[in-house]
């Protein structure tokens, strides 16, 4: 068996019912597990980015983002790995409020994690911490260790290509440029 | 168009008029009941086909669609009468069948709350078609159709599902179509890229023993006569699948026969031997090409497809040119040398020859005992001038006519390749009957495959469709219990049919049938099914335990082919 690598696919769609379900379909064709999942409006109007991760080979990833990328409502579908993306993830930790104060080096927790506080009452805290995977795992175990976790909350990886522009803006041009060269035929 | 204001259900019929739909296929039920109220409006403008089974509608879509080259239409109920679709859908799917299905649903306040004969249509249909969409406005109906029609037949054609609201089908709307020519998130033609034609040509240049594999793409295409010109200017043997059958006459003589598990044995082995494979909208089914490790090691292989999803599936090609195909080919025949390949295209004859000997002498020319599957077809196609269109079921008789018809017109095979339905036969010959009237059309069927869509001679008696039907008729799943003799030691596990009387249920139909049993009588019966244009049974008792070869079997190298009982 080929090395499984970590695949970030990008989907722009059009903002239409649906879609998730036929890509998930494609992923469960092929026996892929979702490992995140994120869906948003893009920086193109009318526009959804959904962002996907998941583990697999390069043949099975091609393979994959051409079949996503048929369905009709798709726009454009790409893969990259991590090398080739700017990427982040969100995860917010619930503690109670009293075992942090026994445990008292929460400054240091603070700083080391760069750790913002949302909320914080009697009896509990929330922290929220912005990282890799691996850095939001990190704190997730040390924490569990010392003063335990009530909840715990990761987000889905969002990502941008080191890339200058949308990569779909210049697909988008080309479409509107066939489409007036269309319309000018006709006439 | 100016617009005007109509109830839904008017809107849908004008935007159907307006796709310059002829012929519907369907059956009514509650929550499609409004917009059958405007059929019947609409008599004299749809030749509307009452079907016995919704299956059925679909399968006669498809014969309808493959015949004529037009989109079928088809017209259903919720729940029930929408899952029964579900098979036609799926297997219009996988042959790339253009197909347009509306289907009612319950009310969109209701929508969600399991109401009665509520199911999610759009969400089961996802994964088995082009586009599934669910239209829940009046005012998005010609939007929809439209759309539907344009993805349905441009680019790989495939069936779309509209699942329209019965509110959506009586509220009013303003009413203007607009035929749908341009998605901007769809490009059913891509862009041919020149560098890959001149790549393309030069490699074909150079080959040796070039072989090209002709798919069902030639035929949506509208491909058949530039590939014709391609293949006589550069002198290339070609062999079709079995979706392909007809895009270039049986009789030409670079047409080396089928390709496949039961293919033809020249065109199999060949593959493992030539220097430089052409594939044509097709796409290196396992069908075709057995173990895939071994497969076409030693050549170069050139993709052609209109589908870049297809290119380096299944086969990692050399080369994948993407695009329409007749224009693909046009532009790589243009920079083709002429040139002659005798020795290569006579190094065929052998292999014919073998094949000839163990396989055809025994099936068709000189049969002994019981009547054989392959003297049938061959005579049947004699009969009708090899003029016919082939309709097949799935099985033993599906393998046996599509090997022994012959064509020499373009779109004369409807077959279910990709789906393998059993009950595909008797609807879809209904449909491409209705689609090319002036066709005698012959459908071949299975004694077990005819009994999954046998209410179809209902439709035949009420809609006086003239199908010539042939029950291949051995009381076995004679294509499983091949398999249980040659690969699971001879244990017959339900595969023997205990069959009814045929000709008493043909008959109950009002269609004129006959019962063969001598090979002596099979001439006469032949003769008097084709004697007119009217619907016919030809009931042909077989020999039993019939074998298809030459067979490769599942999965094995595509030159280990069986020609004979070992
Ligand atoms: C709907 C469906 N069910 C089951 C099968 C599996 N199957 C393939 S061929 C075959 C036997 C067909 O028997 P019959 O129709 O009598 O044709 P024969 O092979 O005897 O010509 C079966 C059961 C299928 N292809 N389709
Ligand atoms: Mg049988």
């Amino acid at each position: 068996m080929e090395e499984k690598t970590l695949y970030t696919v990008t989907i722009f769609s059009e903002n239409r019912v649906g879609l998730l379900n036929q890509i998930s379909i494609i992923f469960n064709r092929r026996q892929l597990n979702i490992e995140t999942l994120s869906v948003s409006p893009s920086a193109l109007e009318g526009i959804h980015k959904f962002t996907i991760t998941t583990y697999t080979d390069l043949e099975t990833i091609q393979k994959v983002v051409k079949q996503i990328d048929k369905r009709v409502d798709i726009l454009k579908a790409y893969y990259n790995t991590d090398s080739e993306l700017v990427y982040q993830e969100i995860a917010l930790y619930k503690i109670a409020t009293d075992a942090l104060i026994e445990k008292g080096s929460v400054e240091n927790l603070i700083r080391k994690y760069n750790i913002r506080i949302l909320e914080m009452n009697d009896t509990c805290v929330v922290f929220e911490k912005t990282g890799l995977y691996d850095e939001t795992q990190q704190l997730f175990e040390e924490l569990s260790k010392t003063v335990g976790v009530l909840q715990f909350i990761r987000s889905g990886r969002v990502a941008i290509t080191r890339s200058k522009v949308e990569r779909l803006s210049d697909m988008l041009a080309e479409i509107e440029e066939t489409l007036a060269q269309k319309k000018n035929r006709k006439k | 168009m100016k617009s005007k204001e109509l109830a839904g259900r008017y809107a849908l019929m004008e935007s159907l008029k307006a796709e310059g739909v002829d012929t519907i296929f369907g059956y009514p039920g509650g929550s499609i009941i409004p917009t059958f109220d405007a059929l019947y409006d609409y008599r004299d403008i749809f030749n509307f086909i009452l079907v016995r089974h919704e299956q059925a509608a679909t399968h006669a879509a498809e014969g309808y669609a493959r015949v004529s080259g037009k989109v079928g239409v088809v017209l259903l109920t919720s729940g029930p009468g929408a899952t029964n679709a579900i098979t036609g859908i799926a297997d219009a799917m996988m042959d790339s069948t253009p197909m347009v299905v509306i289907a009612g649903q319950v009310a969109s306040q209701a929508l969600g709350t399991d109401a009665f004969q509520e199911t999610d249509l759009v969400g089961i249909t996802q994964p088995i078609t082009k586009w599934s969409y669910q239209i829940r406005k009046a005012e998005d109906i010609a939007w929809a159709v439209s759309r539907a029609f344009y993805i349905a037949s441009t680019g790989r054609p495939g069936p779309v599902v509209l699942d329209l609201t019965k509110d959506a089908q009586t509220e009013l709307c303003n009413f203007a179509y607009k035929k749908c020519s341009f998605i901007r998130s769809y490009i059913p033609y891509p862009e041919i890229d020149e560098f890959n034609v001149e790549q393309a040509a030069h490699i074909i240049n150079a080959a040796k023993k070039p072989f090209a594999l002709l798919g069902q793409g030639v035929i949506l295409s509208n491909a058949e006569k530039e590939v014709m010109k391609f293949l006589e200017k550069a002198n290339i043997p070609a062999a079709t699948t079995l979706l392909g059958l007809s895009c270039l006459p049986s009789d030409h003589e670079l047409n080396k026969g089928m390709l496949g598990m039961h293919g033809n044995y020249g065109p199999n082995m060949k593959t493992n031997e030539c220097d430089v494979l052409i594939a044509i909208g097709m796409r290196f089914s396992d069908r075709v090409t057995g173990n895939k490790n071994t497969y076409a090691k030693q050549a170069k292989i050139l993709h052609f497809d209109i589908d870049p999803s297809e290119i380096g599936k299944n086969i990692t090609p050399t080369l994948g040119i993407l695009g329409d195909i007749k224009e693909s080919i046009t532009m790589v025949t243009e920079r083709l040398n002429e040139a002659k390949h005798k020795e290569w295209i006579d190094s065929f004859k052998p292999l014919e020859n073998k094949e000839h000997e163990k396989v055809f002498v025994k099936e068709v020319e000189n049969c002994t005992g019981d009547i054989h599957m392959g003297e049938v077809v061959d005579k049947i196609s004699k009969a009708t001038g090899d003029k016919a269109v082939l309709v097949t079921d799935v099985g033993q008789n599906q393998i046996m006519s599509a090997r022994y018809f012959r064509y020499k017109q373009t779109r004369s095979v409807i077959t279910s390749g990709g789906l393998g339905t059993m009950g595909f036969g008797l609807p879809a010959a209904m449909g491409a009957k209705v689609g090319a009237p002036e066709r005698t059309v012959c459908a071949f069927c299975g004694d077990g495959g005819m009994q999954m869509t046998i209410e179809e001679l209902g439709t035949i008696m009420q809609s006086n469709i003239g199908v010539k039907i042939i029950l291949l008729n051995n009381n076995k799943l004679g294509m499983v219990r091949q398999w249980q003799e040659l690969f699971w030691h001879k244990r017959y596990s339900f595969t023997d049919m205990l069959n009814p009387d045929f000709s008493m249920i043909a008959s109950a139909y009002g269609i004129r049938n006959s019962v063969v049993e001598k090979r002596e009588d099979l001439d006469k019966g032949i003769a008097d099914m084709l004697k007119d244009d009217k619907a016919y049974v030809l009931i042909v008792n077989l020999e039993e335990c019939g074998m298809v070869y030459p067979m490769t079997p599942a999965g094995d190298d595509v030159t280990n082919v069986l020609l004979e009982k070992k």
